[in-house]
């Protein structure tokens, strides 16, 4: 799996409720939620995501709740891989079942800058920063999870198991 | 090897011999859905063709975000939520019973040992009884109730040693917030942890639920504390058969392992807006204070509204000051009541809500207006948690904030206990 776009960049401790403010999850579609993104930290963030970029943060990116509207929020906005130092483990969790690809990478927020272009690989946990050249290692996903992934999510990879939830 | 508290919850729940780092399915013995997150569970589990579900008995629906519902498009999440729990015949808390995790504990739907699931991250509060118990996205939940399975990588442990006696007036909510002050943020990522020493093992069980339940403010997925006789006796109270569950072993492996030394802690508080921007009180006292409240899943139980009770006996609300007083359950607010404690935050001027979370969600019941201060007993104090981006939430003690409220800025609760 493959993804690029240019690169947003924030600082430590993300929390889900600056991601997506608790007085908007009473939205019910997504792609409403997403016009609210990032709104409690940056206001301007829907405007930069709408043709596509890839979010980058510091450590313990999407603290906080278990909203899973965060990361929808997020994929609806334009946001193509969430790429961080370090992640708040639910807010992991739930980006892979929404299929939203996120990947850990402890030299993120040191190598990246705002608007580099990015060339990311999952498979191979690499992430190449087409602007200065260089080339990031990030922690490669286990298969099980690029499988979900691949199928866009946790519900259509249940469905294309026929409903069996999958064996390790 | 030995192991730790999760290791062997994992290794029972999973049938294999687990260790830190492993990736496992397990099953699970409890799931509990609430009314903030059901649209998307009940949508991903209708999606994902789910007839019905893996075991009804082991799974929870509470109405409890924004009870009683606040709008119409929060009603109609409700009644889909309502119509499942009753067509399913799930254990179903409507409108009025309380904070799911205070009613996942009476219930007893969470048992020393045992491997639960919710669908909010507060859920790290059972751990307080031995329970693994981890909070989990809506899709996660969907599968969990199709299947009662999920996978996990099985955590290391950080170990965190509390000794000392409490001073007057000092609680396991400065306990804790002196402790995520501490450990940070991400401090414990991935990470169970294990509250241990001294000071825990005198706790009583609804002060070791409040160490628990901020677990996740540290990025811990449970926050486990080793089930005693003062755990069974709190469950037996509750109408339940509760075994003795897990201790860890001896000689098992831990991440790391903190000491913490309360002997002379004074009254702690979060500042806005990041949990783990914790100071004494002494470095914070005279802010001017608009909203108080006392309640949720981390400080609404009876002993909270005790100590709150106490200080607010005989006083007023400081003019200008509302004070929300929300029962973390029904069980707790007829007790309340039978105490006169309901009577006392009466008489003080507060308003007393019916049980629930409350503001601290920021759904209704309190919501915040840009530039005003508040003062609560719950467990965030994120930007733009109880209504506007431009408001402040300070995380106290229902001794600080009760105080605070009386004083109407920010206050050391020590300084009215010296007047009393």
């Amino acid at each position: 799996m493959k993804v690029s776009g240019k690169a947003v960049v924030y600082g430590d401790d993300v929390n889900t409720d600056v991601i997506i403010p608790s007085k908007f999850l009473t939205l019910l579609d997504p792609t409403e939620l997403s016009k609210h993104a990032m709104e409690g930290i940056d206001p301007k963030f829907v405007e930069k995501a709408k043709n596509g970029v890839v979010l980058v943060a510091a450590k313990n990116f999407g603290c906080g709740s278990s909203r899973e509207q965060a990361p929808l929020a997020l994929k609806y906005a334009g946001v193509k891989c969430v790429v961080a130092d370090s992640f708040a483990r639910i807010f992991y969790r739930n980006a892979i079942n929404i299929g939203l690809p996120v990947l850990e990478c402890p030299d993120a927020s040191s190598q990246i800058e705002e608007g580099d272009l990015l060339s990311i690989n999952l498979d191979e946990g690499l992430i190449v920063n087409e602007t200065n050249k260089r080339v990031i290692k990030a922690t490669k996903l286990p298969g099980f999870i690029l499988e979900i992934l691949q199928d866009g999510g946790l519900i259509a990879h249940i469905k294309k198991k026929g409903g069996k939830i999958r064996d390790l | 090897m030995g192991k730790t508290i999760s290791e062997k919850i994992f290794s029972r729940a999973s049938g294999k011999d687990a260790y830190k780092g492993d990736i496992v399915i397990a099953n699970v013995d409890g799931a509990m859905m609430h009314d903030g997150m059901a649209k998307l569970v009940l949508d991903a589990f209708h999606e994902m063709g789910g007839k019905q579900l893996w075991d009804p008995s082991k799974v929870a629906a509470v109405i409890d975000h924004v009870a009683p519902s606040a709008n119409e498009a929060i009603s109609v999440v409700q009644k889909n939520l309502r119509e499942f729990a009753l067509k399913h015949g799930v254990n179903f808390f409507e409108v009025g019973s309380g904070v799911c995790h205070q009613l996942m504990i009476e219930s007893g739907l969470v048992f020393p040992g045992g491997l639960v699931v919710g669908s909010d991250s507060h859920t790290c509060t059972y751990g307080a009884v031995g329970a693994f118990a981890t909070g989990i996205g809506s899709t996660e939940m969907a599968a969990v109730f199709l299947s009662g399975k999920l996978w996990f990588k099985v955590p290391e442990t950080l170990k965190i040693s509390v000794e000392g006696k409490l001073p007057p007036m000092v609680f396991p909510k400065d306990v804790i917030l002196k402790i995520v002050g501490t450990v940070k943020a991400d401090g414990a990522n991935y990470k169970a942890i294990e509250y241990c020493g001294s000071t825990v093992r005198e706790m009583d069980v609804e002060g070791r639920l409040t160490l628990s339940n901020m677990a996740i403010e540290m990025g811990a997925k449970t926050g486990l504390i080793e089930p005693d006789r003062k755990t069974l006796a709190y469950l037996r109270s509750l109408g339940h058969t509760a075994q003795m569950g897990y201790k860890s072993d001896e000689d098992a492996e831990y991440f790391q392992k903190l000491f913490l030394d309360v002997s002379d802690l004074e009254p702690q508080v979060a500042c806005p807006d990041l949990v783990d921007n914790v100071k004494p009180v002494s470095e914070v006292e005279g802010k001017e204070v608009n909203q108080v409240f006392l309640g949720s899943c981390t400080n609404g139980r009876l002993s909270d509204l005790r100590v709150a009770a106490k200080i607010l006996r005989g006083n007023k609300v400081k003019r200008g000051v509302r004070v929300i007083v929300t029962p973390a359950s029904r069980m707790v607010y007829m007790q309340a009541l039978k105490e006169g404690l309901i009577e006392i935050f009466l008489d003080a001027g507060c308003a007393v809500c019916n049980p629930g979370c409350g503001p601290c969600a920021g759904g209704h019941q309190g919501i915040l207006a840009s530039g005003e201060v508040c003062v609560s007993t719950s467990n965030r104090n994120f930007k733009a948690r109880m209504g506007s981006a431009e408001s402040q939430i300070f995380l106290v003690s229902p001794a600080t904030a009760a105080a605070s409220a009386v004083e109407g800025k920010l206050t050391d609760p020590r300084r009215l206990l010296k007047e009393a």
